[in-house]
């Protein structure tokens, strides 16, 4: 270790390595994105699967397969029949100038800026095929991640039956607790519009300021409030409220 | 007198354990021995990235300007922890995102930079890799005993397999919850180095400072 290296030399030692190893971790991410990607969609179908089970008093089969895909043009509310469920990429449609939506910046509550014109909605039926349950797709930005998860709501779209999330990258510990068993019980059964039809679920926040109320999380105020947004955002008039309408006046 | 291969792998085991002789890696081994299958998986990655590591460097070790030595070294052992984390995320999705950031974590686990810069810097490619699996075994060793301490006491199971009943499901073994939290893992490895230390008093480091009573 005697002798200096020349400024050349360490250049090049540094230079060197820094390709190698950008193409060992370049090719590695390249080669391992399918089954990572794999991964996460078989995460959604089980979450989209743990939330049936948590459906305890709903009289529904509750075999994935009979879940019926259909898609809802957000704006009008109504259900679009050229589009089909199964090969519709929401995500890419969120960011194709031709397909999305840009939600103005004083109703964008839920923090995501664009949203795809049309969502996949799940819907279960009951023995005398009356929808029993709703199941929504909600997104929206929690303390520095972006949060994805399902909405559940009873057939006459005022009830709520759960609350999943399936991708989030909050801090493990604290805003992780979305994920808790013991938090997402805290979902069922509560009220998510009043008689006028205005949306009245809240997260965190004071009890006596009324409305139905879940607890937040401490430790995780940002993560609680961007949920309490998320809800609201996707229940209101730029969410599924038209689409949620139309349920309760019968039309679907 | 040159020490021999195998002494190189087992040294780190038990006499020269980076956790219990050399108090590294404490914050993971904290984190992620809530229960025995993060363990081992930790251990693993830890193992793999110290072996690799080791073996990279010590090949460039006559190559590397001494001046720019600590920040190759970090360059290296960072990306072999990106591919481990990428190969948990494909293969083993569940445990890695039980593990979460401490995956990530183990570039600032001082052991990694340790033995790359107190050994292969210095040795062979092959004593190198096996000084690497030797303390990534002993980082494994106590990470698997608290994790098995911790699992059994705080859930009464072993890789998630009931072992005692707990007494919500009709059993007679009431669930240690402080087990699950940071603080038992500090008093179940202080436990541990006790207990060698008593077995192995050549350990007992000296106290720096002595009152002045002692000295007289």
């Amino acid at each position: 270790m005697a002798e200096q290296a020349s400024p050349l030399r360490i250049l090049q030692v540094a230079l060197g390595v820094s390709l190698v190893c950008a193409l060992v971790v370049s090719l590695t991410a390249v080669s391992l994105r399918p089954h990572y990607l794999a991964n996460l969609e078989a995460e959604r179908m089980a979450r989209l699967a743990s939330i049936l089970d948590a459906l305890d008093d709903v009289s529904v089969s509750k075999n994935p397969e009979d879940i019926e895909a259909r898609v809802v043009e957000l704006e009008s509310g109504r259900y679009s029949e050229v589009i089909d469920p199964l090969s519709y990429d929401v995500r890419r449609a969120a960011n194709d100038p031709a397909k999305n939506f840009s939600i103005p910046v004083e109703q964008d509550l839920a923090g995501i800026k664009r949203r795809a014109r049309h969502a996949v909605v799940y819907l279960l039926r009951d023995n005398s095929d009356q929808v029993d349950v709703l199941i929504l797709p909600v997104r929206g930005v929690g303390y520095q991640s972006a949060l994805y998860g399902f909405l559940a709501l009873s057939g006459d779209a005022n009830e709520i039956l759960g609350l999943k999330f399936y991708e989030h990258g909050e801090t493990p510990g604290l805003g992780s607790q979305i994920q808790d068993p013991s938090w997402e019980a805290l979902w069922p059964g509560k009220m998510a519009f009043d008689e006028a039809g205005r949306v009245i679920i809240r997260v965190g926040g004071s009890r006596s300021a009324g409305g139905e109320r879940i607890d937040g999380i401490s430790g995780a105020t940002r993560t609680s409030n961007g949920v309490d947004r998320l809800i609201r955002f996707w229940l209101g008039d730029f969410g599924f409220g038209p689409y949620l309408n139309r349920v309760r006046k019968g039309e679907g | 007198m040159a020490t021999k291969n195998w002494q190189v792998l087992g040294k780190p085991v038990v006499d020269d354990n980076p956790v219990t002789l050399q108090i590294l890696g404490i914050c993971s081994a904290l984190a992620v021995t809530t229960s025995l299958d993060t363990a081992l998986v930790m251990t693993i990655a830890v193992t793999a990235v110290l072996a690799l590591s080791a073996v990279a460097i010590s090949l460039l070790r006559h190559q590397l300007p001494h001046s720019i030595r600590i920040i190759v070294q970090i360059t290296i052992i960072a990306s072999l922890v990106i591919v481990v984390d990428l190969v948990l995320k494909a293969y083993f999705f569940e445990i890695g995102k039980r593990l979460s950031v401490f995956v990530g974590l183990i570039v600032t686990n001082c052991i990694v930079l340790g033995r790359a810069e107190g050994f292969a810097m210095h040795n062979g490619v092959v004593r190198s890799m096996l000084d690497g699996i030797g303390n990534g075994l002993g980082y494994g060793l106590i990470l698997m005993l608290v994790g098995a301490l911790r699992e059994l006491f705080g859930r009464g199971s072993l890789f998630g397999k009931q072992i005692l009943v707990p007494v919500s499901q009709g059993g007679g073994f009431e669930p240690l919850h402080i087990m699950l939290l940071p603080p038992s893992a500090f008093f179940i490895i202080a436990g541990i180095i006790w207990y060698i230390r008593r077995k192995r008093p050549e350990q007992v480091e000296k106290s720096e400072f002595r009152s002045q009573e002692e000295s007289e």
